[in-house]
Parts: structure tokens; C-alpha cells; sequence
């Protein structure tokens, strides 16, 4: 008997659409459609389920179908004075576990790739299978869930995943400070959710205790005059990665930007080369996908690491 | 004069061995008997490793030359560290080279401004947090093993311990491996950057129990010391009141830095060893960290104080002073030394289930062991559901390790019925390959093969472990004897 052996009518269904001949990619909320290049043409779309099929907010994790809007997801979870390290900028549960982006409040939400516990998705062959497992802590075999993070359904189209949820603290505070050393600022905050700076004006987002958030906020005004404000700053459109050193000094090419200090992450105006990767990393990205996808089926035309 | 000709006479009449010790240096390839029998075992039940030829390499150089003398050779090979694994992933089988990365130990760099260090995989985890704790930071996966474990052993292991629970495993902690492939390609898996492009390769590889590459350099990220830090001990009349605890705790939104609970058998076999405070005439006691900033730890300290109290704790007691706290963790992870006071042999199990059942699952274990009339001592992770049933015997007795063993499989079922999975911290190793089809279907773990093909197409690195038999490099049987044409 397999205790994940899977019973899942919808899941089933998907598969069925899914089928083992063809070209194939799902379409989430097209939010970051053009990551890893483009898709080739004639390829066929499909949706994938949607719902949350169980969540239960003591054991903060949460099964949910991949095709579920992320807005109505965390609405969900929200009720229950919980969230999730999936970013807030539209699109589908789904697409986000794919794309993998950390959102802006990485610091306090962590990391996609943390948070996805089980990934249940169709292969190549049509067939279903369970990556990972659904307790907060698992090395039953190799990390199928890992791999699965960031590769924009070129290995797998997932049909629901299982997710470690955070409790959302019970107070918290936006705040902007004008010509203040934003290296300061992160050195002095045990815990913040987010350091954000575009080279003038720092942002800091704080969450916890309200007594930890009134000393975190002491300790912010030690380093300038910080004001509350209602929330981050709008976002250029373009991501780039970068290790927290470099944001020290921002490429030139960047134009105006915002940095989220101790992350390490860009966002800009302008789309940066990436860097690429080392030969060796290459050659082993494609024997991984030769072996989960040898006739490139699913998502042709993508390639994780490639930008848009 | 005649420099090959001198090196000639010192040459090993094995052709193996003379290329590992021209690649190395003849002292650091060793292969006499009781140099390779140390390499058999590791701190697992499990004894019917054979080692091959044990190699010492000092670079990744090195440890590359290594893997390619033994494609030429078509040779496996098993890294190793401390040997401190409890699933078997580092015993040898078939009489591979082993390849002990002790020497490899080095502190390379503390990065602060991207908050990660570099270090070599032979470096022992609490050293690690010794040389960063007067920095301000400590790395945190904690596994109770950590005086002696290594990093690369933690990310083959993708490592547990106490202070997961808020922190998460090893894998949260790595952001960069420099690895040797099984066919001596030397790869950066992952990077220092926000977000590395490409696949996950780096997220994979962790948790591979040594059979996707050997890691020669990691970089692990550093975590800020908290500012105040309060351990609370809670004793309860029963087990399960401590684990009801545990779930309501963390259903009240309350993340702990760690929920640690042991039972009566444990605390009394403790404190014969370390007193070290723990109640003896509670039937369990629950061990809560919080740490952060000081009224945050207040808060959260006086709320888990009130569930405990809810559920029937008899007892809420906070450490006093830093020794004090010490002190309870000493024993915490102290625990499977005291059992030497009690039987000469243990088995240390390792499942996970939903927290909300551990109540539940707890007892079940305990009819379970007195069933097969096994003394059992319950010490475990309860925040993360993470249980660790420590069967205590005497080998020695007459069918008493087959009772264990088989107390021990009926425990697994029990997890698995509970919607658990097969191990939280300790992998698959030897131990638990024939349940994987338990957990897994066939496509599932025909899944996992993929990703071990990918990166070990030849069964190279560490073969029979992880993956059940009928499945990618776990040709077990064949592994279980020495091939003929290998010295014995």
C-alpha cells in the first residue's frame, strides 16, 4: 500500500489532458510567461486544477492545485493569521512554484524553494508522481521537490504541491528613511522582512511582537529619522540576481533601481546579460532533462536559467 | 638521476593503488587491514561494509584525480566523514575506495557581507559554530551528533537537529557546493547570488547521501546570534500531554527555536549519566527554546508556559542562567550515550508525521515495544513531528535483535498509516531502501532513479543505497561480496 498512492479524480483528470503525445505547457497567469525564453509556437496550453484540497493551519502546511490564484490562496490563508513565502504579484500557485522568485519579503516569508514540501505532477509519459513528502521535515529519498523549484515545468506540469505555511506576525510596519546607510540599517535589525533601497530612500519592513517591532523601530531611528509609510516602493519591471556584496555598488546599466539589501536581488529598469553558467552546470542541467523529458515535450522552447 | 626509475620501486604492484598513491602521496593511501576495516561501519547497526583502499585527499584536485582513477578502474567509491550517519550511507560496499575528507577541514573564509562562509567538507559542525559565534553568528543545523559530524556529512545528510524547527534543515543553509561528479567533472552547484540561475542542482544534490558527488567546498550561510535566548523545561504526568503540547503550540502560531520531548525512560537514563536537571518522576518532559528579541521571548515563553500548563504540565521551569541551559541541552543531546548505562546496543529509529497526530503515534510505538518486549526511551524533534524511538537491547540475548528489528518495521508502518514518511533526518542509507515502495509508486521512484542517472550514470558514487532493490545502482547483492579480481 502507498500512503501517497493517488486517488485524485481532478489530478487524474489533468494527467488525462496532459496525455503522452505533443507539445504541451500550462498556462498560470502569464505573470512571468517569458521566463526562460520564449515558449515555441503551436505548443498546446492547458490550465491546471485549481482549489485547496486540504489545509490545516496547525500543522502550517497546506495542499493546494497548482492552477489556484495566489491572491486567492493567501486570502484563505490569511484567515487563518498565516501566509506564504510565494510572492504577491498575481498569477497562479502553480506558476509561482515553477518560476520560483522569492518575493520581496524573503527575509521574513523565506524562500519558495524552502517552503514546497510535496510536488505532484505529470511527466512526460503522462504518468503522475509525488516528489517529496507532506510533513515539514523529510529525507525520504532524493529531493524531487528541489529540482522541481525554478524549472518552469520543463521537468514536470504540476498539478498540486504541498507548502509550508508561516504564521503572519502580529504586528507590522513599513518604513522609509531618506539618505540613510542601508548596510547600517540591515546590521542593526536582528529580523527584518525587508531592507529595500534605490539609492536615496530605504525602506524596512518589520514584523513580529509589537514590543520587538517598537524596538527594532528604536534601533532604525538611531540610524536616521524613519516615518511609517503604507507599504514598499513600486518595483521596476526587470529582476536580476546579484550576491548581496555586489549591491554595494549597482551596475552602471541598472538605471533607476530598487535593491533589496541582504538579499542581493535588483530590480531595474533596464534587463541585465546574466552572467551564465559554467559548462559542467550546462551539461548536467541536460542530462537531468533528458532524462525526465528525452523527446522535450513539455515546455519547449524554455530553459531555466535562460532570461527572458 | 633516474627519478622513474626510484619511483618505479616504490610503485604498489596493484595498479589501482599505485595510481591513487601517485595522485596523492603513498602515506595518504591506505590499505592494510585494520586501516580498511575502521572504514566498514559507521555509527549504524549495519556491519557488512567492505572497504576498499582509503584515500585522504587534501584538495579537490585531489579528490578529482581520485574519481578518475577510479572510472579507469571501474571502481566505486563512498565519500565519508565523521562515519556518525545512523541509515548506513557511509558503510562501503563492494570494496570501494574510500574516499575520509577529514583532511579536508579548513575554514576558508567568513564572508560577512553576504553572510555565508566558505568551508572544506572535513570541518566539524560545532567547530564551525565556535569560530562564528565571537563573529556575532553561528550556523544553524545542530544535529545532535555536531561535536564530531562534518558539513559535507550535514549536506550529504541534508542534517537536522534541535534547532531546525524554526531555522529549517541544512539544505536552507547552503547556498553554493563545489562538488566532484562521479565522472570527475568539478561543478559549482548553486552560487552566492539572490536567486542562481538555472535548475536547483544545488537542492538536489543535498540529501544525496554521497551517491551524486563528492562536495570538496561549501558555502553556508551565517545566522545572527539572537540577543536573548529563554529554555523552558515543562514536565508532564504523561507523554502524550507533552506532545499535545507541541501540536497546540505551534497551531497557535508560535514557532519555537525548538520543541524537543523526551519520556521517563530517557529523562531517568539521562540523569544517571549527566544530571542534567531533568525530573525523574515526570512521565515526560518537554524542552522549549525561544530566542529573538528579549519581550518576544517573553511572550512567547509565557504563552507556551500556558499551554503547557493547560495540558497538564506539573512543572514549568525556565533555565536560570546559561550554564543552567546548558545544561538541559547536554542531556538532550547526551541522550544515546546514557543508554550505555542501560544495554550495550541500541537502534535509533527516525520517522516523521503530521504534528497533529504524534499524541497518538506515540502510543501506538509504546504498545508496539512492549509487545516485542523491547525497552524503548522516546527522545525526539516534536516540533517538527520528527520521532526518534530509541530501541534499547542486548544482542546478545537469544532473538532479541530480530524482535528489534521487527518492533522496528512495525513502527515505520505505524507512520506511514499516520500519513509520516520514512525519515526526517537520518536518509535512506541501508536502512530503509525496502520500505521506500511503501511510501513511493514505482513511477514516483522511477523518478528519483532519474535524477541519480543524471548525475551518476555509472553507478559510481556510493552504489546500493537509497534506492530499493530492482531500481538504479542498488544491484545489492552484488555489492554485498568483494569482486574477485580485488584484494581482499
Amino acid at each position: 500500500m502507498s500512503t501517497l498512492a493517488i486517488h485524485d479524480k481532478v489530478l487524474a483528470e489533468f494527467a488525462n489532458q496532459v496525455g503522452d503525445e505533443g507539445s504541451v505547457a500550462v498556462v498560470g497567469g502569464r505573470t512571468r510567461w517569458d521566463s526562460g525564453g520564449p515558449l515555441d509556437p503551436d505548443v498546446r496550453t492547458l490550465e491546471a486544477p485549481t482549489g485547496i484540497i486540504a489545509y490545516q493551519p496547525a500543522e502550517m502546511t497546506v495542499h493546494v492545485r497548482a492552477g489556484t490564484p495566489v491572491a486567492d490562496f493567501h486570502r484563505e490563508l490569511a484567515e487563518h493569521r498565516q501566509h506564504s513565502p510565494l510572492p504577491e504579484r498575481g498569477g497562479t500557485v502553480g506558476g509561482a512554484v515553477a518560476v520560483g522568485e522569492n518575493g520581496i519579503d524573503v527575509l521574513g516569508r523565506g524562500r519558495v524553494r524552502d517552503a514546497a514540501l510535496q510536488i505532484r505532477y505529470v511527466s512526460a509519459e503522462g504518468r503522475l508522481v509525488t516528489g517529496g513528502g507532506p510533513t515539514v521535515k523529510n529525507v525520504s529519498g532524493y529531493n524531487l521537490p528541489k529540482l522541481l523549484v525554478g524549472s518552469l515545468g520543463t521537468l514536470g506540469l504540476f498539478g498540486d504541491v504541498v507548502l509550508r505555511t508561516n504564521p503572519i506576525p502580529p504586528a507590522q510596519v513599513w518604513l522609509e528613511g531618506v539618505d540613510i546607510d542601508p548596510w547600517k540599517v540591515f546590521d542593526c535589525l536582528l529580523d527584518p522582512s525587508a531592507v529595500l533601497w534605490d539609492g536615496t530612500s530605504t525602506w524596512v519592513h518589520l514584523g513580529g511582537h509589537g514590543p520587538d517591532v517598537a524596538e527594532e523601530v528604536a534601533a532604525l531611528n538611531r540610524q536616521g529619522s524613519f516615518v511609517e509609510v503604507e507599504g514598499p516602493p513600486s518595483l521596476p519591471s526587470h529582476r536580476r540576481s546579484l550576491t548581496p556584496a555586489q549591491l554595494r555598488e549597482p551596475p552602471t546599466d541598472a538605471g533607476p533601481f530598487v535593491a533589496e539589501i541582504g538579499v542581493g536581488i535588483l530590480h531595474t529598469t533596464a534587463p541585465g546579460e546574466t552572467a551564465g553558467q559554467a559548462p559542467g552546470v550546462v551539461a548536467l542541467a541536460r542530462r537531468i532533462k533528458n532524462q525526465f523529458d528525452p523527446l522535450g515535450r513539455l515546455n519547449p522552447g524554455r530553459v531555466p536559467g535562460v532570461g527572458a | 638521476m633516474f627519478p622513474s626509475l626510484r619511483r618505479r620501486q616504490t610503485v604498489d604492484a596493484d595498479p589501482l593503488l599505485a595510481d591513487l598513491r601517485e595522485a596523492l602521496s603513498p602515506k595518504r593511501v591506505r590499505n592494510d587491514g585494520a586501516e580498511r576495516s575502521l572504514m566498514n561501519r559507521d555509527a549504524s547497526i549495519f556491519t557488512d561494509g567492505v572497504s576498499g583502499p582509503v584515500c585522504l585527499p587534501e584538495t579537490t584536485a585531489e579528490v578529482q584525480a581520485i574519481m578518475r582513477i577510479a572510472v579507469r578502474h571501474d571502481r566505486n567509491v563512498v565519500p565519508r566523514g565523521a562515519g556518525t550517519g545512523l541509515a548506513g550511507g557511509a558503510i562501503p560496499l563492494g570494496a570501494p575506495i574510500v574516499v575520509s575528507l577529514k583532511r579536508m577541514s579548513a575554514i576558508i573564509d567568513v564572508d560577512f557581507d553576504n553572510r555565508i562562509a566558505w568551508v572544506e567538507p572535513g570541518v566539524i559542525n560545532l567547530d564551525l559554530s565556535k569560530h562564528l559565534i565571537p563573529l556575532g553568528f553561528h550556523f544553524a543545523p545542530d544535529p545532535s551528533s555536531q561535536s564530531v559530524c562534518t558539513i559535507g556529512g550535514n549536506v550529504a545528510n541534508n542534517s537536522g537537529g534541535p534547532h531546525c524547527l524554526a531555522q529549517g534543515m541544512t539544505d536552507a543553509h547552503v547556498v553554493a557546493i563545489e562538488v566532484v561528479l562521479p565522472d570527475g567533472e568539478v561543478v559549482m552547484l548553486g552560487g552566492l547570488d539572490a536567486e542562481p540561475e538555472g535548475l536547483d542542482l544545488r537542492g538536489a544534490f543535498i540529501g544525496g547521501e554521497g551517491t551524486l558527488g563528492i562536495t570538496t567546498r561549501t558555502a553556508v550561510r551565517i545566522t545572527p546570534n539572537p540577543p536573548a535566548v529563554k529554555t523552558l523545561l515543562l514536565s508532564y504526568p504523561t507523554i502524550e500531554d507533552a506532545a499535545r503540547t507541541v501540536s497546540e503550540v505551534i497551531g497557535a502560531g508560535i514557532v519555537p527555536a525548538a520543541m524537543e520531548v523526551m519520556d521517563q525512560n530517557a529523562t531517568r537514563a539521562i540523569e544517571d549519566f549527566v544530571s542534567a536537571g531533568y525530573p525523574t518522576d515526570a512521565g515526560a518532559v518537554l524542552l522549549a527554546e525561544v530566542e529573538g528579541l528579549a519581550a518576544g521571548v517573553e511572550i512567547d515563553a509565557d504563552a507556551i508556559a500556558e499551554i503547557g500548563r493547560a495540558n497538564n504540565a506539573t512543572e514549568v521551569r525556565a533555565a536560570g542562567s546559561d550554564e543552567e541551559r546548558d545544561l538541559l541541552w547536554k542531556g538532550r543531546k547526551g541522550a544515546f550515550g546514557a543508554i550505555a548505562n542501560i544495554a550495550p546496543d541500541y537502534y535509533l529509529h527516525d520517522t516523521v508525521v503530521p504534528r497533529a497526530v504524534l499524541a497518538d503515534v506515540i502510543v501506538r510505538i509504546n504498545e508496539i515495544a512492549a509487545r516485542h518486549d523491547v525497552l524503548i526511551m522516546n527522545v525526539f524533534h516534536a516540533g517538527d513531528g520528527n520521532l526518534h524511538p530509541l530501541l534499547v537491547f542486548d544482542a546478545r540475548e537469544e532473538g532479541k535483535l530480530e524482535s528489534v528489528k521487527m518492533a522496528g518495521d512495525e513502527i515505520l508502518h505505524v507512520s506511514l498509516e499516520a500519513g509520516g514518511v520514512l525519515s526526517g533526518e537520518h536518509g535512506i542509507g541501508v536502512e530503509k531502501q525496502r520500505f521506500m515502495g511503501e511510501l513511493f509508486t514505482d513511477d514516483d521512484l522511477e523518478h528519483q532513479n532519474r535524477l541519480r542517472r543524471a548525475f551518476d550514470p555509472d553507478c559510481r558514487s556510493n552504489p546500493g543505497k537509497v534506492m530499493p532493490e530492482g531500481h538504479s545502482c542498488a544491484d545489492i547483492q552484488a555489492l554485498r561480496s568483494v569482486p574477485a579480481e580485488v584484494w581482499g
